[in-house]
């Protein structure tokens, strides 16, 4: 169990001062943290890694104190027993994969450096990698030599900065499935970064949400990520529609309210929020919940329809991503099939199709 | 030409440039790491032999030196006879004399490894000495490289300071430089040619060096 109960700011001379202020408790298992770039995530990773000395408060891990402001007491990085992947890897590059795994075992007798590293190569599947310069591996290579690097040396906390960055969904899945592997033997808090949805989905576990420093929610991906309560998280969750509104109407009965879109004459059914009639709001829709019509539909369950006009195609892959202007202008991603068909292009009247449920409402914090 | 004054200028720099990486690397390690707001000072005075002229380090030096000068003085004490005017005040004179050019090519060096190696050599349990010997040390070879051969380039050619710490005592302290000067004032002008071509020579050899290794062409481990 790891208890974080830390402040710390941070003068940069080029932006303005920022401050981390995070009270959170990490269990043994993956915990995400969850934030948009900017958010602290680094910053706390640094805090519990011992790279950086918060200002205040304690950092605890299992009853034993790594850094208390009261004490005066900071355990250095190098006996805090903390593996820390970093975002860039930091694999030493004048090392051979294996002399980098071999890094942090220096107090081991050899005979246990050679059973070990053995044993974590074939963990992370890389034992033809030995010799191999880090210049020399490919992208998922050099990342899972230095997950094998970090995990070897048995740490009591395991901290990963977006560490399968810029890697490909299948590779992705079979090192995050070594990974579960590997922590289903060694139950030790892991603290995973990622802005990657596809990765917390496969994690799974708790979410914590960061942004501007704070903890914002946290619980099951599906709570925090699928309703984020603040628009910055909603924008690092992939919510491509943020619209400004304004409340007008509470239903409670209904179990909704009316909202209007600010800069538009035009109104939406929401579900029920504790924002007050009158209040300014955001509300936050993913591209992909909307639906495009190009007439009137009838007898619908989705409550709101709104008429409006193509503004834009644009082809990412099998999907297409329209910009259409109804009352304010919506990002809307439809299949290439559902273009064709549908006969999408600049200037055609649509309508556009949004399910209550698929509109969340947001503050700005 | 004068093999004797060529050899005590190769000893007198190879001497110079090794005692100077010892001094300069713990230095260059404290400078490029500190966050001490003074530091600019401490930079202030290694880079002073760059600007002042020889002769002024040499007066120094040689005050320093002399037999009522607090070098001086210890020396004295310590061996018995005075420091000016010998090979070993030579030595001491060049160290103050090349030091920036052994100092600043490692803090350049070190300041622009990536600090995330240095952290996670530290994550990975490794101490400050560890982490200095095997990973900033080998890392900054180019600019090992650089700072041992440019210090080692420098002394060769200085000629102001020991002309002031070191008179002019034949195999003692009269230096490839100081040969040449003695050769043009007797219009010895084929024998300064040879000298003075032999240090031109040994100069490009070294300037050749630093700039191949600063540009990687023989570095082990960066594919460019």
């Amino acid at each position: 169990m790891l208890n974080v109960q830390i402040r710390k700011r941070l003068q940069a001379t080029d932006s303005p001062a920022f401050s981390l202020d995070v009270t959170e408790t990490f269990a043994p298992g993956f915990t995400v943290l969850f934030g948009p770039s900017g958010a602290g995530k680094s910053t706390l990773l640094d805090c519990i890694a011992g790279l950086l000395v918060p200002d205040e408060g304690h950092i605890s891990l299992d009853g034993e104190a790594l850094f208390d402001a009261e004490r005066g007491l900071s355990v250095p990085a190098s006996q805090r027993k903390t593996a820390y992947v970093f975002q860039s890897l930091a694999l030493f590059p004048h090392l051979s994969a294996e002399e980098n795994v071999a890094y942090g075992l220096s107090g081991v007798s050899a005979t246990e450096r050679t059973e070990r590293i053995t044993g974590i190569l074939s963990t992370f599947h890389i034992e033809g990698m030995r010799k191999r310069k880090p210049r020399e591996l490919s992208g998922g290579e050099k990342q899972r030599v230095a997950l094998a690097r970090s995990l070897v040396t048995r740490p009591r906390v395991l901290l990963l900065d977006e560490p399968l960055t810029g890697l490909d969904s299948g590779l992705r899945q079979s090192i995050l499935q070594d990974l579960r592997e590997w922590n289903a033997a060694n139950r030790i808090p892991i603290v995973y970064v990622t802005h990657n949805r596809e990765e917390v989905d496969a994690i799974g576990e708790r979410v914590v949400a960061l942004s501007d420093g704070r903890v914002r929610e946290s619980g099951l991906p599906r709570n925090v990520l699928d309703a984020p309560r603040a628009a910055e998280l909603a924008q690092a969750a992939g919510f491509e529609n943020l619209l400004w509104a304004r409340v007008t109407e509470h239903r409670e009965k209904d179990g909704v309210m009316h909202v209007e879109l600010a800069g538009a004459k035009c109104g939406l059914e929401v579900p029920l929020g504790s924002v007050r009639p009158g209040q300014e709001v955001q509300v936050a829709i993913r591209a992909g919940d909307i639906l495009l019509a190009t007439e009137a539909p009838r007898a619908l369950s989705a409550r709101n329809l709104l008429p409006g006009i193509v503004e834009s195609l644009e082809t990412m892959g099998a999907l297409v991503v329209v910009e259409v202007r109804a009352g304010v202008r919506f990002t809307v991603h439809v299949t290439s099939g559902a273009a064709r068909s549908l006969q999408l292009a600049p200037g055609r009247e649509v309508w556009v199709v949004l399910k209550t449920y698929s509109c969340h409402i947001v503050t700005r914090q | 030409m004068n093999l004797d004054a060529i050899l005590l200028s190769l000893k007198l720099a190879g001497i110079v440039s090794v005692v100077l990486l010892v001094i300069a690397l713990p230095l260059a390690y404290w400078l490029a790491f500190t966050k001490w707001r003074g530091k600019f000072l401490l930079e202030s005075a290694v880079a002073l032999p760059l600007v002042l002229p020889p002769t002024v380090i040499g007066f120094y030096a040689l005050i320093a030196m002399g037999p009522r000068g607090p070098l001086g003085k210890v020396w004295q004490s310590l061996f018995g006879r005075s420091l000016a005017f010998t090979f070993a005040g030579l030595v001491l004179a060049s160290l103050l004399y090349s030091f920036p050019f052994a100092v600043q090519p490692l803090v350049a060096s070190f300041e622009s490894l990536d600090r995330r190696l240095l952290d996670a050599s530290a994550v990975l349990g490794a101490g400050r000495l560890r982490t200095f010997t095997r990973v900033i040390v080998p890392l900054s070879w180019p600019g090992l490289v650089t700072a041992a051969v440019l210090s080692f380039a420098h002394t060769l050619g200085e000629f102001g300071v020991v002309l002031m710490v070191g008179g002019n005592l034949p195999g003692v302290t009269r230096t490839a430089s100081i040969d040449i000067y003695d050769r043009v004032q007797a219009l010895d002008y084929n024998g300064a040619h040879q000298m003075a071509l032999l240090l031109l020579m040994i100069a490009f050899a070294v300037l050749s060096i630093v700039y191949g290794v600063n540009r990687r062409v023989w570095s082990p481990w960066t594919a460019r």
